[in-house]
């Protein structure tokens, strides 16, 4: 009975053709939007939680911070004795890295670009997941010295040389020159939208000296080591930066500890906010489609009246005409749901690449949508297909 | 023709729609007794209830009162599913205006009562080849109904009542829409399956050389049989 059935609805579905696809319409475009919206919200939620690894994993910043309330006063900065405490007395972390910053014009011949330069030492290239793609990192003498020395990222390089290989060329930064020997394997953007690669990285005594004028440290970059946790290593940081700058029981504190995988969190999981609902939009624009569904089955059960009433007359039992009609539009609404499945994937596959997020198939969403589109022809096909199963015989048979 | 136990017997027939007032007597006490293999013409003036009955005997629709036995079966007791199914097995119709499905090719339509049937492809296809044969329409099946003259649409109808065998073939105003030639092939058709494969066929006209072709012409004038006359010549 249900094979012969669906065959009916097949041969139904096939006479009316071109009213089948205006049927299933409204549910393509409604299965379509929700896995397009899903995939490509899921890519974007990737690619964040890409940029964020390529920062660092594991990662803490510290930096100081302001004091709210009355009698606050600037925080002060850190010092290289509070980067050589931290590496001391707390256990668990892999690598510590002093960071200053100052916002410098790199010159190369006749090419010049704005940019930052962080004064650091080798830790950082650890801590800050950077891997050495030509020449080397700078040596103790080096750091210990303060020598016009740095490595480049990969933007600078583009910027200033172009396709030449820059290692031992000279780049002049401010006043003084400053010998490049490294450069860095390129990491994209970040996770807040700036370009990782444009930076210079120099020994940190060479930007105190010649650029900050200062023996200050703007942020301390701490690398937990994998297997330790990072709440353990946050609270000992906490203590230990609460002791040696001072700060009483009852205070705030005077500095921030920044958590990459905090910023993770938040920024994923604004994305899936968001993904969820666009989604809920588009599921809405779904419920339209079956609405759609019932009012053209409700249509053609009226303009089929005879065809039930023939059908009714011959023998066909009322959970017959019940079946075939329920069966069409299930069988609509898949169909709708799988061209709307097909939709999703090439709109997608488009989509992801004009917004240089990664195409991730998600399986789920696919065979949610799916099923979804199946319920709502259920859903949406039971009321006119009762309707047609109760029709009078002799009164359809009149039915002109 | 005489005797032969009775397949079809009425007894005390009503039919009434609406209460009260405005209550229409459509029948007023029908008594009919029908034989296996007779072939009965119904005839009498519109409103004379003759359509009522003809649902009443197709089992399409239910009397307000009386007793309809078919077969030894209470058809008055049966549900309106019970019903479905004694009309899908013992009962062929044919309609004034054919009835067949639109945009369906000739075949497919005769093999609707079969697939209510749960008959395989391959036997459906083989039974309506040969319902279609025998109406005379073979090289018609992938016709749509479009496509056939009204004689040849009333064809295809007759095959699609009698694809599944039918004991009785009920016909209403069966030529009503046919020119005066095509309503004789039509005739000789519907005599021809009465004769040769003894299938009982209940028709209502209201043309006297169409009732002409019937053993017996059962007249109703105002919810009642009027006369019932048994014919000799044709048979």
């Amino acid at each position: 009975m249900w094979w012969n059935t669906l065959m009916l609805a097949m041969r139904a579905i096939r006479r009316n053709l071109m009213r089948s696809f205006l049927t299933i319409l409204g549910v393509v475009i409604g299965v379509a939007a929700v896995i397009t919206i899903v995939t490509l919200g899921n890519g974007a939620t990737q690619s964040v939680s890409d940029q964020i690894a390529s920062m660092g994993s594991n990662l803490l910043m510290v930096r100081p911070g302001q004091r709210y309330g009355p009698g606050a006063s600037a925080a002060p900065r850190f010092k290289l004795a509070d980067v050589e405490a931290v590496h001391t007395q707390i256990s668990g972390v892999a690598a510590v890295a002093p960071v200053v910053s100052s916002a410098v014009t790199a010159v190369y011949q006749a090419n010049n670009w704005s940019t930052s330069v962080t004064g650091t030492t080798n830790d950082y290239f650890t801590a800050g997941n950077w891997v050495i793609a030509a020449g080397r990192e700078f040596t103790e003498a080096e750091e210990r010295a303060g020598k016009a020395v740095c490595v480049i990222g990969a933007t600078i390089r583009d910027k200033l040389f172009g396709q030449q290989n820059p290692v031992g060329a000279e780049i002049r930064i401010k006043q003084f020159a400053c010998e490049v020997i490294g450069l860095l394997k390129a990491k994209g953007q970040s996770a807040m939208g700036s370009d990782q690669d444009d930076t210079v990285i120099m020994p940190l005594r060479t930007v105190q000296r010649r650029l900050a004028g200062s023996v200050d440290v703007n942020m301390i970059m701490v690398s937990v080591a994998t297997g330790t946790s990072i709440d353990a290593v946050k609270l000992q940081l906490d203590l230990l930066l609460r002791e040696r700058r001072k700060i009483g029981g009852s205070e705030e504190d005077d500095f921030r500890v920044l958590d990459t995988r905090q910023i993770a969190d938040a920024l994923t999981g604004t994305t899936r906010i968001l993904t969820l609902l666009l989604g809920a939009v588009a599921a809405v624009s779904l419920l339209v489609g079956g609405i759609g569904i019932m009012n053209i089955m409700l249509v053609s059960v009226t303009e089929r009246t005879r065809e039930i009433g023939i059908r009714l007359a011959i023998g066909a039992l009322e959970r017959e005409v019940l079946l075939q009609f329920l069966i069409e539009a299930v069988v609509l609404s898949s169909l709708g749901g799988l061209i709307g499945i097909v939709l999703a994937a090439a709109a997608s596959i488009f989509l992801a690449g004009l917004m240089s997020v990664p195409y991730i198939f998600d399986p789920a969403i696919n065979l949610l949508s799916f099923v979804f589109s199946a319920a709502i022809g259920v859903m949406f096909g039971y009321f006119p297909a009762r309707r047609a199963a109760r029709l009078d015989p002799i009164e359809a048979l009149r039915h002109e | 023709m005489a005797g032969g136990a009775s397949l079809i017997r009425l007894t005390g027939i009503t039919k009434t729609y609406g209460e009260g007032q405005a209550a229409v007597h459509a029948l007023r006490g029908i008594d009919l007794d029908i034989a296996q293999g007779e072939f009965v013409a119904v005839m009498g003036p519109s409103g004379s209830g003759k359509s009522t009955a003809m649902n009443i005997l197709g089992c399409l629709d239910m009397p307000t009162r009386g007793g309809y036995l078919f077969q030894g079966v209470h058809v008055e007791k049966l549900s309106r599913d019970q019903r479905a199914l004694l009309r899908r097995h013992f009962f062929g119709f044919v309609f004034q205006g054919f009835n067949l499905l639109a945009r369906t090719t000739a075949l497919e339509n005769v093999e609707l009562p079969l697939i209510y049937r749960g008959a395989p492809t391959a036997t459906r296809h083989a039974a309506a080849r040969a319902a279609l044969r025998q109406v005379g329409l073979e090289g018609w099946e992938h016709h749509n109904p479009g496509e056939l003259s009204g004689g040849q649409q009333q064809r295809v109808a007759i095959a699609r009542a009698i694809v599944t065998q039918p004991i009785v073939l009920l016909a209403d105003e069966p030529t009503g829409n046919l020119d005066t030639r095509t309503s004789e092939e039509i005739m000789d058709l519907i005599v021809a399956l009465n004769r040769d494969h003894g299938i009982t066929v209940l028709m209502v006209t209201h043309e006297p050389e169409m009732a002409a072709y019937a053993h017996r012409i059962v007249r109703f004038v105002d919810g009642r049989v009027d006369s019932d006359a048994r014919q000799q010549g044709r048979a």
